[in-house]
């Protein structure tokens, strides 16, 4: 890490370790205990064992002054790195707590591993841990690539990385120790979200910067996606998460949003970090990484920008399809429901364009597995949209809602789809940072693939089955007028349900398991390289055109 | 247009203000009359707020993640009227900073449990829910067992009064104790908490042990409480 940065970026990094180093100090010597002490403790950890990590390198000889006309890729590395390691603790502890409600005694009886705490320890490890850390180390990679620059700066993006792992690592400790705001997938409590307005202001301005010295006039599509990801997650996140701290030493806050209006802007923040954490950032994956893996260019330009816009205009409205029949403003819900029908256009086209890029290229979808995942993930999120815009219209709505209907939906989308795209974009990139033409073992990524499809499939079904089981319980009538089943009669009929669905995210984190070792044997076998080809513009030697006289020797 | 879309993708800039305006419309659409339009939330005249027991309770309930399991929002449909009691009312979670009204139902509703069982049951069933109900999935929590802090009460009830929640002087400052009171019935304050928090507040010994106040006590105590703050939607319903 420290090798790729100059003695002054050294310098800004030993301070920068040193100020979280003392964040952290302030934070555990302020609230003394409780979570917030913890997380001190937690952010000074971190900030001394950088300031070791730098100072060793303070003396050493600077960076190689060629490096500028490398690309930055060791944050991508780092970023890869964390995604797998946050892929086993968010799916192990989804597979873990899916097995708690097949055995519900299987758990030892302390606080840190009741269902309840350990829930959102899998909902943040897999969308922000995994997801996030994809997104991030994927962007920075592809918008060097389709700027031709090298990234604008070599510190921020470490700021980054490492912020972003502090905020998830703070979110999952915070919940093992009872400290949560409960709003879904916005737990984490507000020092915690301050720190986080801080690390995406860095990406946003990282980004910019580099987009502002890019080699080609046109920005990519991919990089488009990648700014509404930044952009509208940081207006969901500071809006969802404005709160009253009861003390400033203390993690415990409420919202200022109350009621009817919390619930609103809760769900249109909750839906929304689907459409633009998981769907948008991803997106920009798959328009970077299908064409380059398939060698096909995307099939329609006009069709991208259709779907573009479409997503980032339709996305924003859906939330309220959350509180169909609820206490919610009938028309709010009306809108809900339209925009997310209509959102099936942009949704299709999206799929329907990234399928039709591998038209030409299909033999290579049969033979390479790393192709194979991106086309499984463009037919999941067709398929997991049309699902999402069918469960959106009210009276299917009154079925699913509240029944594992919906998390069989989410893990179509979040296994099918966006894991499935992750696992695409990292084997696409990791043996191209390791210098190599492939993954060390091309037979395991097969076995990836194979685990990866079964596991969602079995997931997936068994999920529905549950769901609409449920559904259909709770609403049916006995001839003579009264429920006919007791709520314990449809938790009795779900046990079948909720072990094949503990077997099916098995398999899936056993595939990501396989992704890990080989991505990690990759790495390991031969340092990092890369082709000739693969380097900004200003690096590369203009093309001798014919009449050019032959250089003196 | 798509010359003007050729353009656009050249400036940076330009591309950001585009995102964040596209992407503002639905929100604003969608949330801002929330706020301003008076029937959307009806505050009941005879909704009360969670006692400093009930609201340690409710703490209690966001610390172990409940929500995740279930639900308290009775939807307008007829087999949840049937089932859990009438649709929940906006103006019934107006002074929740947040909204439990959760996304799935693992476990049953809990809009309107309060009353439904016992203490008794409910102690025994949280220390271990097979003990009463033999396929029940939920874990359990013997830890509740312990000795409840009520040492943030007061901050806690001051933070909500500043949101909007109407906590009186006199209710902030006897948080603490009102909180002890109210599951000591034969304590000097019993009265008191019901003076302040009206009449139908459950003043009991929850848990069954006189001794200590334990955070069983207050989840009791905020489950005991659950649909029984406002009659309002009873009332809407009676009407219908």
């Amino acid at each position: 890490m420290t090798d790729t940065l100059s003695l002054r970026e050294r310098r800004i990094g030993f301070f920068l370790a040193i100020l979280l180093a003392l964040l952290g100090l302030t934070m555990a010597a302020a609230a003394r205990h409780g979570a917030m002490a913890v997380h001190g403790v937690i952010a000074m950890a971190i900030g001394v064992a950088l300031i070791f990590l730098i100072a060793g390198s303070l003396y050493d000889p600077d960076a190689d002054p060629a490096r500028k006309d490398r690309y930055y890729d060791a944050p991508t590395q780092a970023g890869i790195f964390f995604t797998l390691i946050w892929a086993m603790i968010g799916m192990g502890a989804g597979v873990w707590v899916a097995a708690l409600l097949y055995w519900p005694e299987a758990t030892p009886l302390w606080p840190a591993t009741s269902f309840g705490r350990l829930r959102p320890v899998h909902t943040t490890g897999v969308i922000f841990g995994f997801g996030g850390n994809a997104l991030i180390a994927t962007s920075f990679y592809v918008l060097q690539r389709t700027a031709r620059t090298r990234l604008a700066d070599a510190i921020s993006p470490w700021f980054v990385v490492i912020g972003f792992n502090l905020f998830c690592v703070w979110g999952v400790t915070g919940y093992l120790m009872g400290s949560t705001q409960s709003k879904e997938y916005a737990e984490p409590e507000w020092y915690s979200d301050i720190w986080l307005v801080i690390v995406w202001v860095t990406y946003f301005v990282l980004y910019m910067r580099t987009l502002a010295r890019r080699n080609e006039p046109h920005i990519y599509v991919a990089n488009w996606y990648y700014l509404a990801f930044i952009l509208v997650v940081a207006m969901l996140h500071i809006v969802n998460n404005l709160a009253l701290p009861v003390s400033l030493t203390g993690a415990r806050s409420f919202p200022v949003w109350g009621g009817v209006q919390d619930a609103m802007i809760q769900w249109w923040y909750g839906h929304n970090a689907v459409a633009f954490f998981l769907t948008a950032g991803f997106l920009g994956m798959l328009y970077y990484f299908l064409p380059v893996r398939s060698g096909r260019p995307i099939w329609s330009y006009r069709l991208s920008i259709l779907s573009f816009w479409g997503i980032t205009f339709f996305y924003i409205w859906v939330g309220s399809h959350h509180l169909h029949y609820t206490a919610l403003p009938y028309w709010v819900q009306t809108l809900g429901m339209t925009f997310s029908v209509m959102l099936l256009v942009p949704s299709w086209a999206s799929a329907g364009n990234a399928l039709a890029t591998l038209n030409g290229a299909w033999h290579k979808v049969r033979d390479d597995a790393t192709l194979r995942f991106m086309f499984v993930a463009a037919v999941f999120y067709g398929l997991s949209t049309f699902e999402g815009s069918f469960l959106a219209i009210r009276p299917v709505n009154s079925l699913s809602h509240y029944t594992d209907w919906t998390v069989g939906h989410v893990h179509s989308g979040t296994l099918g789809w966006v894991a499935m795209i992750v696992f695409g974009a990292i084997y696409t990139i990791v043996p191209h940072l390791s210098g190599r033409e492939a993954m060390a073992s091309p037979r395991a990524v097969e076995w990836h693939f194979w685990l990866a499809v079964s596991g969602t499939l079995i997931y997936v079904i068994s999920m529905w089955n549950a769901g609409i089981t449920q559904g259909l319980m709770w609403r049916t009538y006995s001839e003579n007028g009264a429920l006919a089943y007791s709520f314990l009669d449809s938790v009795r009929a779900m046990a079948p349900y909720y072990l094949l669905r503990t077997i099916g995210g098995a398999l899936f984190l056993a595939g990501a398991v396989v992704c890990t070792w080989n991505c990690r044997k990759t790495m390991r076998a031969v340092p990092m390289g890369g082709s000739a080809s693969d380097r900004p513009l200003s690096a590369q030697t203009p093309p001798r055109r014919p009449f050019d006289a032959e250089p003196a020797e | 247009m798509l010359i003007l879309h050729y353009n656009l993708e050249k400036v940076s800039m330009a591309l950001v203000v585009a995102i964040i305006g596209v992407a503002s419309i639905g929100g604003i659409v969608e949330i801002a009359p929330l706020f301003t339009i008076d029937e959307t939330v009806k505050v009941p005249e005879d909704l009360r707020p969670l006692t400093p027991l009930e609201l340690a309770g409710r703490e209690i309930y966001i610390r172990e993640g409940c929500y995740a399991c279930h639900s308290q929002m009775i939807r307008s449909l007829a087999d949840e009227i049937d089932r859990y009691g009438p649709y929940s009312l906006a103006g019934e979670s107006a002074y929740d900073h947040p909204m439990l009204w959760g996304s799935k139902r693992t476990g049953p509703d809990l809009a309107r449990v309060g009353g439904k069982y016992s203490d008794y049951w409910h102690v025994a069933h949280l220390i271990n829910p097979r003990n009463v109900v033999s396929a029940s999935i939920m874990p359990s929590y013997p830890w509740l067992l312990r000795p409840l802090d009520t040492g943030k009460l007061p901050a806690e009830l001051a933070t909500l009064a500043r949101l909007g929640v109407p906590y009186s002087e006199v209710m902030l400052t006897a948080a603490a104790s009102d909180a002890m009171a109210q599951s000591r019935p034969d304590s000097d304050g019993a009265t008191e908490v019901q003076d302040r928090y009206g009449a139908g507040v459950a003043v009991r010994d929850f848990d069954g042990n006189v001794e200590k106040v334990s955070e069983m006590d207050a989840v009791v105590a905020y489950l005991q409480s659950l649909g029984t703050q406002t009659r309002a939607a009873l009332q809407t319903l009676e009407e219908e």
